[in-house]
């Protein structure tokens, strides 16, 4: 159980039967009177942010959530399936689940799995990957000052903004928080 | 955390001369009005309770919520006027606009009616804010900014203080597709009334800005105030609002020793039920009351939030040298 004090930005709590995490906390109190732990929560199952208000007397209930890390294996068109390199175990998510990572799957390439009570509620890619280009207008030579850009399109189906002078087949490193062509991998 | 910056001040030098100079205008401007400084301890071996705050224990005893009961020992033997600056305790209360240790200014006029002191507050914080004329202070009419409690529960949260019932009440916490907090479960009546004044108050008086006073208080809010029979009973209170951000919290002082200690003690019995421990109560203070405290009226105001204001700072911790980190 977590008090008060420790209901801060990042902890993961379970609240109404729901595993969240705290985008925002405040302890506010009027005058003389009942204080409250002001929290903004994030359902960590559909995304929506809702605020909550306790007594600072209450505690809250940890969220049972652990983050690790499984291998992408394929995907039927229903489901994303991933294993557990250890244990062999296989977990499968939604297109819902999977959100953002989507554009970032790689077979056999570690992911971050987020497991509630044991069940799967969540994929996050690691900050930086290196993904080939499948398709793009050919190179110009020697442009690596203009800044212009052109799409890209990857093996996993996303589209990035490339310098000019990247090619189709090369391999780059893509920021995955802002989806932003980093540099040419080596 | 980030282990490598933890020795430096969380507040700029700016910001920390700033405060040197709002300790000297406040000083300045009681040595002008005849008012004098007072030291009391900080450590106490008896307090006044009060069931929503808890006093820091130490193996020598309490360190100081307030220098309320020492002030007003001082006040019965005769001293007149008098203020304090120092610095004040609170078990566990760390945010935005709090931290555990906090400099407070507090200060009694004797024989001053509330509105007196209510007029030398605004006059205190215009000597150090810069607050626009045209809202919540002094305009042209010379007027200053009031709302009665019950005014304000009215018109910002939609309820009537003094006759909604607690069903009533908790039903206009609910805002119809409101994604904001519903209340927690098991407040008594002043916890939601505390409740709407935090969600649906507060936020009105930071939308409107300037300087309020927020008087009136309901008679169960009383603490240490002289209750207005009424009816309705209200208790003889104000705190005061800068930009939404509660300020100082003033009583036309209660005199009554019987009352007072009656009050102490219904705070340790909710205390209790409230499955805290209940604290030595100050009977020397008590006995103050006894011998005779003089009509006065006193206030407390918590100077770091002051010099927020003053600042525009975001965060108390950002007008502090070393804060307690916050999370």
């Amino acid at each position: 159980m977590l008090t008060h004090n420790q209901l801060r930005q990042g902890s993961r709590v379970e609240i109404d039967g729901l595993p969240w995490i705290i985008v925002g906390a405040d302890f506010v109190k009027p005058g003389k009177g009942q204080a409250f732990t002001k929290i903004r929560i994030k359902n960590l199952i559909d995304g929506r942010v809702i605020e909550r208000t306790f007594k600072s007397s209450e505690t809250v209930a940890k969220a049972d959530v652990i983050d690790t890390e499984m291998q992408y294996l394929y995907s039927d068109g229903e489901f994303w399936h991933f294993m557990d390199p250890g244990s062999c175990d296989q977990v499968a998510l939604t297109s819902v689940q999977v959100g953002d990572a989507l554009n970032w799957l790689k077979e056999q390439e570690a992911y971050q799995v987020t497991l509630w009570k044991g069940k799967a509620i969540a994929v996050q890619a690691p900050q930086f990957v290196i993904l080939t280009i499948s398709q793009c207008e050919p190179g110009v030579k020697g442009d690596t000052v203009s800044g212009a850009n052109k799409p890209a399109v990857l093996e996993t189906g996303a589209t990035v903004k490339v310098p000019l002078f990247v090619n189709e087949g090369e391999r780059i490193r893509v920021d995955t928080r802002t989806g932003e062509y980093v540099e040419r991998a080596k | 955390m980030s282990g490598s910056v933890a020795w430096q001040p969380a507040a700029t030098w700016l910001t920390l001369r700033r405060r040197a100079s709002v300790l000297r205008q406040i000083r300045a401007f009681f040595q002008q009005r005849g008012v004098v400084e007072v030291e009391t301890p900080l450590l106490l071996s008896a307090v006044a309770p009060e069931l929503h705050q808890d006093p820091m224990v130490c193996a020598d005893g309490y360190l100081q919520g307030s220098p309320e009961t020492a002030m007003k020992r001082l006040l019965a033997a005769g001293c007149g006027d008098i203020y304090q600056i120092g610095r004040a305790f609170r078990c566990g209360e760390v945010g935005r606009l709090h931290n555990p240790e906090f400099t407070m200014l507090e200060w009694y006029r004797v024989g001053w009616s509330l509105e007196q002191l209510v007029q030398e507050v605004a006059a205190l914080l215009l000597t150090i804010l810069e607050l626009p004329a045209s809202v919540g202070c002094c305009g042209s009419s010379g007027q200053l900014t009031v709302w009665r409690y019950d005014e304000a529960m009215r018109r910002y949260a939609g309820v009537d203080p003094w006759q909604d019932s607690l069903p009533q009440l908790a039903e206009a916490c609910q805002l119809p597709g409101d994604q904001q907090a519903s209340p927690p479960t098991g407040l008594d009546r002043q916890g939601v009334l505390d409740w709407l004044m935090v969600q649906r108050v507060e936020p009105a008086m930071r939308a409107q800005g300037g300087m309020i006073f927020l008087t009136a208080f309901p008679a169960t809010a009383a603490a240490m105030a002289e209750i207005d029979p009424g009816p309705p009973a209200t208790a003889r209170r104000f705190e005061v609002y800068v930009n939404g951000i509660e300020l100082a919290n003033g009583y036309q002082e209660l005199r009554d020793a019987e009352q007072q200690r009656l009050r102490l003690q219904e705070i340790n019995r909710q205390r209790r039920l409230a499955g805290k421990a209940s604290l030595p109560i100050d009977t020397a203070f008590l006995q103050a009351l006894q011998a005779g405290l003089p009509p006065c009226a006193g206030v407390a105001l918590g100077v770091d939030r002051l010099l927020m204001l003053a600042m525009q700072a975001e965060r108390i911790q950002d007008v502090m040298a070393f804060p307690v980190a916050a999370g």
